[in-house]
């Protein structure tokens, strides 16, 4: 159906060149604000060129899981709100929401940056649960990275509200931040006939062959991995997108 | 005033008499407003609107091919709103997404609040649909996103006669104010009522009260909403100025 959509974007990129006159690995410009939600723990707004997205990190206690009984938890959820793309609908997430929501959380759990043990309050009693909401203003392309950079500087903005061991006061909070160790990255590459490029626009993001989601961390190891579209690819290809993901991650870190 | 009376229970003290409001508003001021037109690219037609610490996001789809297609109406095309809150937007606990009670019932009201302006006789079997998002609260919403979503409808270029303008009046102890914010919303003591108002024939669009009230006071609150509505009518229109001078 995207065929002809597909052979110019290739046919543009052997020239090294894009739809929107940009280069194959170049991003639109990143702009990230915090505190952008003052009701919410820790908040942030990204704009990738038009693509726009806003988190907020709400911090509830409950009850720990029974297997780790002195951990606190963390969930990330995406919301496609319709009012950023005619293609998204209302009612409950659909498979598109849930993959972004579980690639966001997979890179952030398995970097390990949030220590879940200092998120405990009393062991098998009480305990910290970070909720991570990301949802889209707009999509121009590209949501996957542009979640991953909102969520990611929501929860380095947020701070503990008062707890006095029986009620939240959400009111007073206190300038504690939460226990993040590393920063990781989540980079999102796409493959179209032998070439790769980074920040697809609405068009691309309709005619690529492959796409490999990459958590990278500072020290350039990766902690999560997501490879998606319907085409399979070559082990040397993984690792072409893979270094062009860790090449990137260190650019994208810069915002955070 | 907060008082501890006894130890772990923090108790407001009421006053009989509300004097002061508590953000040092005087009763018939709003909140600072600001507005937006087309921020939301990928919409036909988008408003943006800020009235002290309540954001409301509106997005304008369509007309478009109404699915499910039963719901479509041959004569004309339908409006349909949906009203929404960021899960991180309120003051207490998370939101939890998806529909609600109240969130349908808001949705609800607010198509009825809208309305009354648009003329949708062109586009039967379409639908004009209207998205409300709240990233941020602090009381007011509804009303926030009805002068969001009039913004976002004449933005998208649909036949409208005119602006729809809203704003809450209320009453705290003894007190008639205009823009009631959360603490003021929440007091024991006191009456919410939101009203939307149509710019040029001062007819009303939606209303709706909670508390005891006497018809004189709800006279005065009529009033109130009025005057405000007329300063809420200039910042939607320069906000769509804006957006339409050559240039931008």
């Amino acid at each position: 159906m995207y065929e002809e959509l597909r052979n110019q974007v290739i046919s543009l990129l052997s020239k090294q060149a894009r739809l929107d006159g940009r280069k194959p690995h170049e991003y639109r410009e990143i702009k990230i604000e915090t505190g952008v939600s003052k009701n919410a723990e820790g908040s942030a707004k990204v704009k990738i060129g038009d693509t726009e997205v806003i988190a907020g990190v709400k911090l509830e206690v409950m009850k720990p899981y029974p297997d780790t009984p002195d951990n606190g938890s963390m969930m990330v959820n995406v919301e496609l709100c319709p009012m950023s793309s005619p293609e998204f609908e209302t009612g409950p997430p659909d498979i598109f929401a849930i993959e972004l929501a579980r690639i966001t959380d997979r890179a952030i759990r398995e970097s390990k940056t949030l220590d879940t043990k200092k998120l405990c309050i009393t062991p098998g009693e009480k305990v910290w649960m970070v909720v991570i909401d990301v949802c889209t203003l707009n999509d121009a392309g590209n949501l996957y990275d542009a979640i991953y950079l909102a969520a990611m500087a929501a929860m380095k903005d947020a701070v503990f509200p008062a707890f006095d061991g029986e009620k939240l006061d959400y009111k007073n909070k206190t300038k504690e931040k939460l226990p993040l160790s590393r920063v990781p990255v989540s980079v999102t590459v796409f493959k179209y006939g032998d070439h790769i490029l980074v920040d697809p626009m609405n068009e691309e993001e309709k005619a690529f062959d492959a796409r490999l989601t990459v958590g990278v961390l500072e020290n350039g190891n990766l902690c999560s991995l997501q490879k998606g579209g319907d085409t399979a690819v070559v082990a040397d290809d993984i690792f072409r997108m893979v270094d062009l993901a860790k090449q990137k991650s260190q650019e994208l870190r810069k915002h955070l | 005033m907060r008082l501890n009376l006894r130890q772990g229970h923090r108790v407001r003290v009421i006053p009989m008499t509300y004097e002061k409001r508590f953000d040092g508003r005087a009763f018939d001021e709003m909140r600072p407003i600001e507005a937006k037109a087309g921020i939301i690219k990928r919409a036909h037609g988008s408003g943006w609107f800020k009235i002290g610490n309540t954001e409301a996001y509106a997005a304008v789809y369509g007309p478009r091919e109404m699915f499910p297609r039963f719901m479509q109406n041959p004569k004309k095309g339908v409006l349909r709103v949906h009203y929404n809150m960021m899960p991180f937007s309120s003051a207490g606990d998370r939101v939890r997404p998806g529909p609600s009670r109240r969130s349908k019932e808001i949705s609800h009201v607010t198509q009825k609040a809208l309305l009354p302006v648009v003329d949708l006789g062109e586009f039967s079997n379409a639908v004009v649909d209207v998205f409300i998002e709240l990233p941020q609260t602090d009381a007011g919403t509804r009303c926030a996103g009805i002068c969001a979503a009039s913004i976002a409808l004449a933005d998208a270029g649909i036949p409208m006669k005119d602006m729809v303008c809203a704003i809450s009046a209320g009453r705290v102890d003894d007190k008639m104010l205009v823009d009631l914010n959360y603490e003021e919303d929440s007091h024991e003591n006191g009456v919410d009522i939101p009203i939307a108002m149509l710019h040029n024939s001062k007819k009303i669009s939606l209303i709706q009260m909670d508390g005891e009230l006497s018809s004189d006071d709800l006279k005065k609150a009529v009033e109130m909403v009025k005057k405000a509505c007329d300063e809420i009518f200039e910042v939607q229109k320069q906000a769509l100025k804006k957006k339409f001078e050559i240039g931008n």
